[in-house]
Order: structure tokens, then C-alpha cells, then sequence
């Protein structure tokens, strides 16, 4: 408009575009020179998603055996359920979670409020479904007389088990790194009970929300760009191993 | 008596697969069990193999009845093994498949090793215990899963239709395995096939079944020369069976009279082995008691033999034919043919 003071629309890109390519130059400075900062949120998000997956593996990698491998009526029910809440929303886990924990809820005197404790617990619960879900299709997806060859072999239930999980273990291997993808990389449940505390329980996606807020661009691209590199290793090995499995 | 099986029945999805099943497997049979595809051979299978239970009925191992809970069937179980028709090889090498099993029971290494060596030598399998399962042929898996569950030295083998699915060569192949490793360890199998040439290659004992139900069982000589139905007569290929009225020893159809060496009357079944008709262009002397005259209408070859249709008083019979008794006779469509053969070769039921 003629007499306005703001500048024309392509300098206000360009600036933009100047102030993002130096962020991004400080923030691979950060990354390269190895900030103690940087890499303490990557190491304890990284911490906190590992231990959440080994729980939820340990929880819910039976879960999903014991489901496929009992006959029951609404099975199917079940399955489908389970699918369902693959996409539960994270704030919606989070506020399951903080209510839980809050003092007035049923775990408030455990007072694991706000710190990764709690996180691991949300992110447990969040990744739950996937685990359970992605076990059942890899059990689903062994060759179908699998059991009943270990059955009539002499096998007793538990070593049948232990066979198809092992013929599965490409698939089931895949659950558990979809789970810690999810777990890596969500938000909700990590500022709902975790309260994004620095030095405690700041994560990568809280410290890139709570950096954006404040202006700071250059960390939280730092941060931003560790976290897409921890997802797309994911990502990669989840591509490797189904390669490795169909090959 | 190593396993019995009483009045056993079994539905599915609504449907009733199993109607009252009754088998008696003695220790040391080869016992058959036949039928067409679909009748419920290999769901009377499962159930001798304890895999799933009847719905009604019992099921019997040396005597002891198997409807018991799942942890104490195990060591029942242990004493069986069983081939599937498309058997599932665990993914790792054939000597991790065929050792398996012993592995599971705690077997040292070294006494898996020299049972693995043993059976490899007689399932044929030599040079192949390194190779991965995925590259073997079907023929080399069947052997592999029949060498897995013979290692175990069960007490009862049981084989769901093996030899399905097989080229004639293999299939032959592992035929004479199967026999051989029958007759080499003594070891009581019950088979399913649809086949009852390979039925009649391996049995000593078996049971037809149809439709869920037993058509006919016992020794495999009974089955095949006494069927005791259309059916029956049908499966084993018995051929020429005709309606009739009896009359004592002699079986009517029509004009046709049909000599046969029981005493019965009233109406019924025989069946005449196109093989047991001999065909001559003169009447010649004959001392069998069914001689008659009759018009070729029909010749179709039949692997290594002819099938000569020949109508006798308005009835068609078959007769089997070897090409150079063909040549020699000189007969075609129109010819006017002699046919003879015994009494004690009509199947009657």
C-alpha cells in the first residue's frame, strides 16, 4: 500500500530467510562443537524414550502374545480396539497421566509429578497400543502352521511361543523401534508431566516448543535437527530391517 | 491298541466336519485313511494328534483317554509326531530343523549330532544339513519334516497327505522313504491321502472315509477286493458297477446274468474288475462261468492300456486291455467281441 511504513513483502522473506540461514549456521556450530547443553537434553531425551520402550516391550510384547495365542470370543474386537488407539492424541495420554499423579489422584502420594519418571509412565502408556498392536500383526504374519509344527514336535505352550516370536523377530523388532520413534519424539505428555524442567526433565520437543516461544531459533534448530536425525535413524533401521526380512 | 478314536465329532463355522468317527490303530500299522478331498481326513488328523479336540467322542492313546488339560497332554504328545501336507520349516539350516525337537527335550549336542547323522542317511538328506530351508525344493521340505519328526522316535507318526502338491518322480521318491522308514523302525503311522494308489503302496490297514463319516475300514486287501458300497466300489476303482436283482448266485440286471460265488437274494450292487474281463474274437472254451457276447462301442487309451467298452445286452462293460493284445485281436468300434471271466472275481454289496 502506498505510504506504509512496513518493508516490501520480498525483504521481509528475505530477512527472515537471512535470520534462519544464521540460525541454522550457530546451531550446526552447537552441534558440531559438541554443547554440553544441546547434548544433555538429546541424552536424556533419548534416555527417557529407551527406557520407556524397554518398559512397554517388556508390558506389552507379551500382551500381544498372549492375545494371539489365547481363543477368545471378541477377539477380532480386541485387535481392532488396540489399532484404534495407535493415534490416541499425546495430551490426551498426558492428562490421564497428570491426573493420576496429581496430588489428589490415586498415585499422587508417590510424588513422581513432573519429573521423568512420570514421563516414562505417559510415554508407556502412549506407545502401549503400538507395541501390543504391531506384536499381534507380527505374530499374525508368521506362516500359518508355525505353532501346530512346534506343537507337534513336542513343544510346550511357553517354547511355542518363544519359537514364533523368534520366527517374528524382524516384525516385532519393528513394533518396538515404531514405539520409541513415537516415544522420542512426542510433546504432550512430556509438558503435561513432565513441566519441561530444565536440567530435569526438558526433552528435545519441549526445549524446541519452549526455544521457538522465547526467540531462541538457533538451539532450537540445534535441537530440531538432532531430533529429526534421531528419527530418521529410526526410520532407516525400521527400512533395514523389513529389506533384511523380505530379502 | 495305540490309538482309538469313538464316535468322535467336530463342527466348524456351523458345520459338522465330523460325524461319528470311529478308528482303531494298532500298533505297528500303516494304517490309511482315504477319502476325497474335503471329506474331514485331515480334521480327524488334528484330532488324533491332539492339536484340537473332538466336540464329542473320545480319543484314546495306549488306553488312556486324552481329554485332559493342555499341561498334562504334553507328555502324550511327546510320544507322537506329525507331517502337515504343506509342512513350515523354522527359518535357520536343515540340521537346525531336523535337531530341534530333540533339542527342546534337553538332548545332549553330541547324541543330537549322531541322531541327526542316522536319519539324514536314511531320509536321504545327505550334504543338505547346512543348506537354508528357504532354498530347498518341496520335495527336499517334505523330507526334511519327515526326517524332523522321525528323529524324535515318536510312537506314532502321523502324515497328512505327503505326497501332495509332488512331481510323479519325487513323489514316488518319497514313497519308498516313507515305506523304508516303516519298515526300518517299526514305527505305527497313520496317513491321510486322497490317492489310493499310494494308499494301497504304504497301507496295511485303513479306513475310507466320506462325508465325515467311515465308508469302510479294515485290512487294505478287504477295501480294495470287498467294497462294501456304490461308493466304495467307486473310490477303489473297482469299475462296472451295475445295479442288480439277486437270485441266489446269480446277479440280474435286465437281459445280463451275472454268475458270482455268494448266495443272496433281493436287490444290491456288483462290481466287475474291467482287469478281470478277458476279450477273444472266437468263443473258444472257457471254464468261467460268465461268458458272453457282446459289440465294442468305445476304445480309450488309458496310460499303458486301452479301455474297451463293450455292450452286452444293453448294459456296458469295461475291459482293460494291454496294446499288444489290442494288436493282435485286431478289434474296433463295431467289432463283435467274446468276453469271460470267474464268478469269484465279481464284487458283490
Amino acid at each position: 500500500m502506498e505510504g506504509s511504513f512496513s518493508p516490501p513483502a520480498r525483504e521481509k522473506t528475505s530477512n527472515t530467510m537471512k535470520h534462519l540461514l544464521e540460525a541454522a549456521r550457530i546451531a550446526l556450530g552447537m552441534i558440531l562443537s559438541g554443547d554440553g547443553a544441546v547434548y544433555a537434553i538429546t541424552l536424556r531425551t533419548v534416555l527417557i524414550a529407551l527406557t520407556s520402550t524397554l518398559a512397554a516391550s517388556v508390558l506389552f510384547i507379551p500382551l500381544g502374545c498372549l492375545v494371539h495365542f489365547t481363543r477368545f470370543k471378541g477377539k477380532r474386537a480386541v485387535s481392532g480396539f488396540i489399532q484404534t488407539m495407535y493415534s490416541v492424541p499425546t495430551v490426551f495420554v498426558g492428562m490421564l497421566v497428570f491426573l493420576m499423579l496429581s496430588r489428589s489422584g490415586p498415585m499422587g502420594s508417590m510424588g513422581l509429578l513432573f519429573s521423568p519418571a512420570a514421563i516414562v509412565m505417559g510415554e508407556v502408556l502412549l506407545i502401549a497400543p503400538v507395541i501390543t498392536g504391531l506384536t499381534l500383526s507380527a505374530l499374525s504374519g508368521t506362516r500359518e502352521g508355525l505353532a501346530d509344527t512346534s506343537r507337534t514336535l513336542g513343544a510346550s505352550r511357553g517354547r511355542t511361543i518363544l519359537l514364533v516370536l523368534s520366527e517374528a523377530r524382524y516384525a516385532v523388532l519393528t513394533a518396538v523401534l515404531m514405539g520409541f520413534g513415537r516415544a522420542v519424539s512426542e510433546v504432550g505428555v512430556a509438558i503435561m508431566v513432565g513441566g519441561n524442567i530444565s536440567g530435569y526433565t526438558r526433552t528435545l520437543t519441549t526445549a524446541i516448543s519452549l526455544g521457538i516461544g522465547k526467540g531462541e531459533t538457533a538451539e532450537s534448530i540445534a535441537l530440531g535437527i538432532i531430533l529429526l536425525l534421531v528419527a530418521m535413524t529410526v526410520s532407516i533401521a525400521v527400512n533395514l530391517i523389513q529389506q533384511g526380512r523380505v530379502r | 491298541m495305540i490309538l482309538k478314536l469313538e464316535s468322535v465329532t467336530r463342527s466348524k463355522g456351523g458345520n459338522r466336519i465330523l460325524n461319528g468317527i470311529s478308528l482303531n490303530v494298532h500298533k505297528g500299522d500303516f494304517f490309511v485313511l482315504m477319502g476325497p478331498t474335503g471329506c474331514g481326513k485331515t480334521t480327524t488328523l488334528r484330532i488324533a494328534g491332539l492339536l484340537d479336540p473332538p466336540d464329542s467322542g473320545s480319543v484314546l492313546f495306549r488306553g488312556i483317554s486324552t481329554r485332559q488339560p493342555e499341561r498334562k497332554l504334553l507328555p502324550v504328545r511327546r510320544k507322537m509326531a506329525m507331517v502337515f501336507q504343506s509342512p513350515v520349516m523354522f527359518s535357520g539350516t536343515v540340521y537346525f530343523n531336523i535337531a530341534w525337537g530333540l533339542r527342546i527335550r534337553g538332548i545332549p549336542e553330541e547324541v543330537i549330532r549322531h541322531r541327526v547323522d542316522a536319519i539324514t542317511e536314511l531320509a536321504g538328506l545327505q550334504g543338505l544339513l547346512e543348506r537354508n530351508t528357504e532354498s530347498l525344493s518341496g520335495g527336499e521340505q517334505k523330507r526334511v519334516a519327515l526326517a524332523r519328526a522321525m528323529i524324535l522316535e515318536p510312537e506314532l507318526l502321523i502324515l497328512d497327505e505327503p505326497t501332495t502338491s509332488l512331481h510323479l518322480s519325487f513323489k514316488k521318491e518319497l514313497l519308498e522313504k516313507i515305506r523304508e522308514l516303516h519298515r526300518e523302525t517299526g514305527t505305527t503311522i497313520l496317513m491321510a491321502t486322497h490317492d489310493f494308489q499310494d494308499a494301497l503302496f504304504l497301507g496295511t490297514s485303513g479306513a475310507v472315509m466320506n462325508n465325515g463319516t467311515i465308508e469302510q475300514s479294515g485290512s487294505m486287501e478287504s477295501i480294495l477286493f470287498n467294497p462294501q458300497s456304490n461308493f466304495m466300489a467307486d473310490f477303489t476303482g473297482a469299475g462296472n458297477v451295475i445295479p442288480v436283482h439277486f437270485h441266489g448266485d446269480t446277479a440280474v440286471s435286465g437281459d445280463l446274468r451275472v454268475k458270482h460265488t455268494g448266495n443272496r437274494n433281493g436287490a444290491g450292487c456288483i462290481a466287475i474288475p474291467p482287469e478281470v474281463i478277458v476279450l477273444s474274437t472266437t468263443p473258444g472254451v472257457t471254464s468261467e462261468r460268465n461268458r458272453f457276447t457282446g459289440t465294442v462301442t468305445d476304445m480309450n487309451r488309458q496310460g499303458r492300456t486301452w479301455s474297451v467298452t463293450v455292450d452286452v445286452s444293453g448294459t456296458l462293460l469295461d475291459s482293460a486291455v494291454t496294446q499288444g493284445a489290442l494288436d493282435e485281436l485286431e478289434i474296433r468300434k463295431g467289432s463283435t467281441v467274446y468276453l469271460s471271466f470267474k464268478a469269484n472275481a465279481v464284487r458283490v454289496f
